[in-house]
């Protein structure tokens, strides 16, 4: 079994699929020198010019293309570098390629996959690379949307998008990027829309994505000395949703705490509420929360980031205020 | 600006292969002016962009095409997939919203799409298939296929990024892409002529890319299939991009809702001389067709255009489940369990 960073198990699900099937492209700016988050590394060597293509900074042109190439039947890979520049880009992602396949009646198939750093994390990269963007895709029909939380998990989920015939959003943590985690020997396949049970616990359910499962984890072991048992759940995907295992965490627990990174006036934890009040209604015990990022556009000094930032110790005062309740 | 011109081609093809190219034209005519009577009548559900008067290019340019090679358009794209070989019948009944519509009734008059004839999608968003052409063509080119792409965009078009950004990359990576702006002159209500800092829409900005300036008379269909063919051509023998004007004139408004008001009645009148119908006529006149022979053409393409549309009025409107499916490959629109 070998340790891998996050970044290098974007690279062994990318090298692991690539191997796979000749089908699987990469597009991106900087990608065959590794790029700016060196998850590409060595591909271009590795699998040739043919397989690993350089861009300019043109991100329209980017994602277009994996579109025109996936309905011809490649199956490509579009570095998005941050997030947060879906912005110049996202007439292609939510008009062209998450509307095409039922425009046309079915007549094409769209499988690709757009990917690339997303998130905040109190690294200093403001408010035009430090977004979490989950929330943007979600509101549109069409885009199967992936946000892994640790390195075994990234290898197994990515692969999973890349061998799905729709196309997928995956979302890398740029925080988590440097982490390392143990990755067992082989092939690595997470299916899409079965979320993770990381903790099993009976007082209240914790509902994390990315980087904030690991949050809950730690809020959840801070809590086993106040004698408080939270059920930690790793959604893994947002769409397609594993609803039920957040509705079947609730029937046991009866209280929610939703922990997103996503801005509070519209996170993804906001479906996830919905769901509660509309289908668990009577197995609350207690009002849902959302520990939410700040409804500001993000700052860049790390005093004011650690204002606005979800943590740990957050998740922990607000299971505390919703036992209280 | 030095642009390489095709006026007039004067290499014209024996007769049949113009009368066919004629019949082809007349009846995308008859079939956009019928939707426009129908639209009037209450039969179109949603707006429709008729390229009445720009039959030319589409049919032009599906001439020199293999059935292989990819095709791509804009809402304004029925005669593109019409001259491609898209069911009519299946097309018509996507604008009616009726059963057997080519798009499931999903797409309607905008989203004219028929991939078994390589017609690969209209689009209604400007400039955004640019990019999308270009991926067809990269995927050509990974796969070492012969495959070429057409891409037709408006002059409206090329104001927006998209084009820039799809050009560019085009032309950086040399691939097997032709793009055709039809250029009728008008972006929406606005003459394009008031909306462009430079001459011409696109011939103007070809050297941006390193890409030969190239005109040519749209409204000649026999100009038209020599100069895209020539492109075509080039790209498939690794030549790399081209991107071409195509001078052509809406006879309508911008689309069935609008009167075209804002259009000089002088200059309506002296395109309509101009447009490919009547030139291609005079053509075959000139050429010893008899007349009579023509008229019954005519006669055949008009009948049959009324029958097209009188079955599928008759037709149902499409099954209610059926807005649940092809969200996904799988079929279905699930998002969550």
């Amino acid at each position: 079994m070998a340790e891998l960073t996050f970044r290098n198990a974007v690279l062994a699900a990318l090298a692991q699929e690539m191997e796979r099937d000749e089908r699987v492209v990469l597009l991106g700016e900087d990608i065959t020198s590794g790029g700016v988050f060196k998850t590409t590394t060595g591909l271009v060597d590795r699998f040739g010019p043919d397989r690993v293509w350089d861009t300019p900074i043109s991100e329209q042109a980017i994602v277009g293309a994996a579109m025109g190439a996936a309905m011809a039947g490649l199956r490509p890979i579009a570095e998005i570098m941050f997030s947060d520049f879906y912005a110049v880009c996202w007439d292609q992602v939510v008009n062209e390629i998450a509307k095409t396949r039922y425009m046309t009646g079915g007549q094409v198939t769209l499988p690709l996959v757009l990917r690339g750093a997303n998130g905040f994390g109190s690294l200093g990269f403001g408010s035009q690379h430090g977004q979490s963007v989950e929330n943007w895709a979600m509101c549109v029909p069409g885009l199967k949307i992936v946000s892994p939380a640790s390195p075994v998990e990234m290898v197994g989920l990515l692969a999973a998008a890349i061998r799905d015939d729709d196309p997928v959003l995956v979302f890398e943590h740029k925080a988590l990027y440097g982490g390392k985690a143990p990755v067992p020997d082989g092939e690595h396949f997470i299916p899409l829309g079965e979320a993770r049970v990381v903790r099993a616990g009976s007082d209240v359910t914790l509902v994390g994505l990315s980087i904030t499962v690991g949050m809950c984890e730690r809020a959840a072991a801070t809590l086993d000395g106040a004698g408080i048992s939270a059920e930690v759940i790793d959604l893994r995907t947002l769409v397609p949703l594993d609803a039920q295992a957040v509705l079947g965490s609730l029937a046991k627990t009866g209280r929610l705490v939703i922990v997103e990174e996503n801005p509070g006036q519209l996170g993804w934890g906001a479906a996830i509420a919905a769901l509660a009040a509309e289908e668990a209604f009577d197995d609350l015990r207690a009002p849902v929360i959302r520990v939410s990022g700040g409804n500001v556009p993000w700052p860049v000094a790390p005093e004011l980031e650690a204002v606005v930032d979800v943590s740990p110790d957050r998740v922990v005062s607000a299971i505390q205020t919703l036992m209280k309740h | 600006m030095p642009v390489t011109q095709a006026m007039a081609s004067e290499r014209r093809p024996d007769i049949s292969a113009q009368t066919a190219l004629y019949e082809q034209m007349l009846f995308i005519r008859r079939f956009l002016e019928k939707v426009d009577v129908l639209y009037r009548q209450g039969h179109v559900h949603g707006p429709a962009h008729l390229g009445l008067g720009q039959e030319a290019i589409a049919v032009g340019a599906a001439t020199v095409l293999r059935p292989e090679d990819y095709s791509i358009g804009t809402y304004r794209g029925h005669a593109h997939a019409l001259a491609r070989g898209a069911p009519a019948e299946a097309v018509l009944a996507e604008l009616l919203g009726r059963e057997g519509g080519i798009c499931a009734g999903k797409g309607g008059s905008m989203h004219i799409t028929s991939v078994e004839r390589g017609y690969y999608g209209s689009y209604a968003i400007v400039g955004a298939h640019l990019p999308i052409a270009v991926g067809l063509a990269w995927a050509s080119r990974i796969k070492k296929t012969e495959q070429v792409t057409v891409c037709f965009f408006g002059d409206g078009a090329v104001n927006i990024g998209a084009f820039h950004e799809a050009v560019n990359l085009a032309a950086l990576w040399a691939l097997p892409i032709v793009f055709v702006c039809e250029n009728n002159q008008y972006m929406e209500y606005s003459p394009i002529s008031s909306m462009i800092p430079v001459d011409r829409p696109a011939a103007s900005r070809a050297s941006a890319y390193g890409l030969e300036p190239l005109l040519v008379d749209g409204n000649d269909v026999f100009a038209v299939a020599e100069m895209v063919g020539a492109a075509v051509d080039k790209a498939r023998d690794g030549g790399g991009p081209a991107l071409i004007e195509a001078d052509t004139y809406r006879l309508k408004g911008h689309s069935v809702a609008d009167a075209g008001a804002y259009r000089p009645a002088e200059e309506v009148q002296r395109w309509r001389g101009q447009e490919p119908l009547v030139r291609q006529r005079a053509a075959l006149l000139a050429a010893g067709t008899d007349e009579q022979d023509l008229i019954k053409l005519e006669t055949r393409v008009a009948i049959s255009v009324s029958g097209l549309a009188d079955r599928v009025l008759a037709a149902p409107a499409p099954d209610p489940a059926t807005v649940w499916t092809d969200v996904w490959a799988d079929g279905g629109s699930r998002w969550r369990n």
